[in-house]
């Protein structure tokens, strides 16, 4: 009992830190620039597919697909904030919503032609593969390697926005545009490259998910709902939030998935709707 | 005197908004049209009609309610599980089972209503939705009452007044959906021209305003939101009895969005977006049926793009300014 408590706890952790990974991106665009982005897992699945592709028919090494998905989903995101989103800064969410659901749509469409509708087949290398058994009990290599990346990615990620240059022009264009743009800043510029990273940090996130979730057309839109759970409970602009809430959210869907099958996904919405009307800002939000 | 002025410039003014505009009339003189002119679609022109009526009522709540909703096909859903259970357990009589989808939709409606009106933004979009794949989930798992991801089976429809079956070719679904579409209509036309109405366009614009003149905000948004659930509630009533199947789709997501699109594609709060986006949707949705969904939804999403980024206001609105001003009203 107390040996399946654990592992549900550290499969739980590793897939928070997944869907961690995977939301975190959204917490900075949506809480930072106040855009509702629908298509934060389309970024994702683009990185995902990417990977799967250099991995599959390049033979790239996994680790180098990493950057990889990262950088192709952050240049994919500029290009669409270039020409689509920021005619919406401002706008009602409505539309926002609207205008990233219709490219949900298209990407999954476009990945389907492309790609067909079947899993993406991956092989991890042989050093990330097996389990390592610790009392008797198996704890999955793969799961350890995403739980380092994500602690290591919220330490950078943090300190990035805490302690550099970069980090106080954008808490300053957050905070308060106009002040921001009277001393100087490029807001315009700051937010594009936010909007990189975050969408970055998805693709990223979709290329380290593959092996946990699977990979297939369906992927922009079945975790957005996870990574809008992540957000909003989190309270927007709040990465310890986001942190919180993914921790929380993996380890109750896996703990719900193992103990109560029937009720899990039930109960995931029901904690959700119930947080949100506790704490419509979400646990850390400031609003 | 003063004024007694006012008032009479007020109720002359809601008058002339009530008043039916010739293109209104002469829309709904076409609308029995497909029993003559294409016989062989009158299955689609009823569910057009459902889609219609299930679009009026996204609108009552997003175009004058100002409440964005990801979750609306939960009204959907509870009436049209409501009504196949009703048929199914007790009788098949088809009015008081859309009697009764229409009460329980709407009492829901009304005890969501006291949580709805207090969020806005994403918290809403979130709330709504949450809802939404709630009732999904519970359906899904109360594989003993709904039949689960089967859907339920044994939905039995009696004939309409003893006398008119629901046929093969659809005359008298489509019939029965038109008549209840037209019925809803008048009643949301009523609603959205009435001082009631006028206020809920007051709160969309400014609440705060709307509040300092005295006008109690969550009150009446709490009302337009029961009002457009019943609506909901027996628009999937009526897909239930015509079609004599309920399966879980009708509560999913998928449902909520595509009736956001068919609403945003016709044009937001002005009512006959909702119509004339069911019209064009459906039909489009028919007529690309052999391509794959997949590919479907990629025209969809652009068009969506194009519609938010070109067309703000839908088709209505695109036309709206291409006709002459006395021809259309704000």
């Amino acid at each position: 009992m107390i040996g399946s408590f654990v592992g549900v706890l550290y499969d739980g952790f590793a897939y928070g830190m997944l869907l961690f990974l995977l939301s975190v991106g959204l917490s900075v665009t949506l809480g930072m620039m106040n855009f509702v982005n629908l298509a934060h897992c389309a970024f994702g699945m683009l990185g995902g597919f990417v990977a799967v592709t250099l991995i599959n028919d390049l033979h790239w090494p996994f680790l180098a697909t990493l950057p990889a998905a990262f950088v192709a989903a952050a240049a994919a995101s500029v290009v669409f904030e270039r020409v689509l989103y920021r005619r919406l800064y401002g706008k009602s969410d409505l539309d926002q919503c609207l205008l990233t659901i219709g490219i949900v749509f298209m990407s999954i469409a476009s990945a389907a032609w492309l790609f067909g509708t079947v899993q993406q087949p991956v092989q991890l290398p042989s050093w990330l593969r097996g389990s390592v058994d610790i009392m008797g009990r198996g704890f999955g290599v793969y799961r350890f390697f995403l739980i380092c990346v994500a602690l290591a990615l919220t330490g950078a990620l943090i300190a990035m926005l805490e302690f550099t240059r970069f980090g106080a022009r954008v808490r300053a264009a957050v905070d308060n545009q106009r002040m921001a743009r009277g001393l100087g800043i490029d807001v315009d510029r700051v937010f594009m490259l936010t909007f990189a990273l975050g969408s970055g940090l998805a693709g990223l996130g979709g290329a380290l998910a593959i092996d946990i979730t699977g990979l297939d057309p369906s992927f922009a839109l079945a975790y957005l709902v996870y990574v809008l759970i992540v957000v909003a409970v989190g309270g927007l602009s709040s990465i310890g939030g986001s942190f919180v809430a993914a921790t929380l959210l993996g380890v109750s869907d896996t703990a719900g998935k193992y103990y109560f099958p029937e009720i899990s996904s039930f109960l995931i919405y029901l904690v959700m709707v119930g947080i949100l009307m506790w704490r419509p800002a979400g646990l850390f939000g400031k609003r | 005197m003063a004024l007694g002025e006012v008032k009479s410039a007020s109720v002359d003014h809601i008058a002339r908004r009530a008043k039916w505009h010739p293109l209104e009339i002469v829309f709904w003189l076409t609308t029995p049209l497909p029993f003559v002119l294409t016989p062989d679609y009158l299955q689609l022109a009823s569910q057009i009609a459902i889609t219609a009526l299930f679009a009026i009522s996204l609108d009552l709540i997003l175009g004058y309610g100002g409440l964005v909703s990801l979750g609306h096909a939960a009204f959907f859903g509870l009436g049209a599980y409501t009504a196949g259970l009703f048929s199914k357990h007790f009788w098949g009589e088809p009015f008081s089972g859309l009697l009764l989808a229409a009460i329980v939709a709407g009492l829901f409606g009304y005890a969501l209503s006291f949580v709805i009106a207090t969020f806005r933004g994403l918290a809403l979009i979130m709330i709504t939705m949450g809802i939404g794949q709630l009732l999904l989930e519970a359906a899904n798992s109360l594989g003993w009452l709904t039949g689960g991801a089967d859907g339920l089976q044994g939905v039995k429809m009696s004939p309409l007044f003893n006398r008119f079956r629901f046929d093969l070719y659809g005359v008298t679904a489509y019939a029965y959906s038109l008549t209840a579409l037209f019925l809803c209509f008048l009643v949301a036309r009523r609603v959205t021209n009435s001082p009631f109405g006028l206020s809920l366009r007051g709160i969309r614009e400014n609440s705060t305003r709307m509040l300092a003149i005295g006008a109690p905000n969550t009150r009446r948004v709490r009302m337009i939101f029961t009002i457009a659930a019943v609506m909901a509630g027996i628009a999937g009533a009526l897909l239930t009895q015509t079609t004599e199947t309920v399966s879980l789709e009708t509560l999913g997501f998928q449902r909520s969005a595509d009736l956001l699109v068919i609403l945003i594609l016709g044009g937001v709060g002005r009512l006959y977006g909702g119509v004339i986006g069911a019209v064009i949707y459906m039909i489009a949705r028919d007529q690309f049926s052999g391509v794959n969904p997949q590919y479907w939804y990629f025209w969809i999403g652009m068009l969506l793009i194009a519609v938010v980024v070109f067309l703000p206001n839908g088709i209505l609105g695109g036309a709206a300014r291409l006709l002459p001003k006395t021809w259309v009203r704000a």
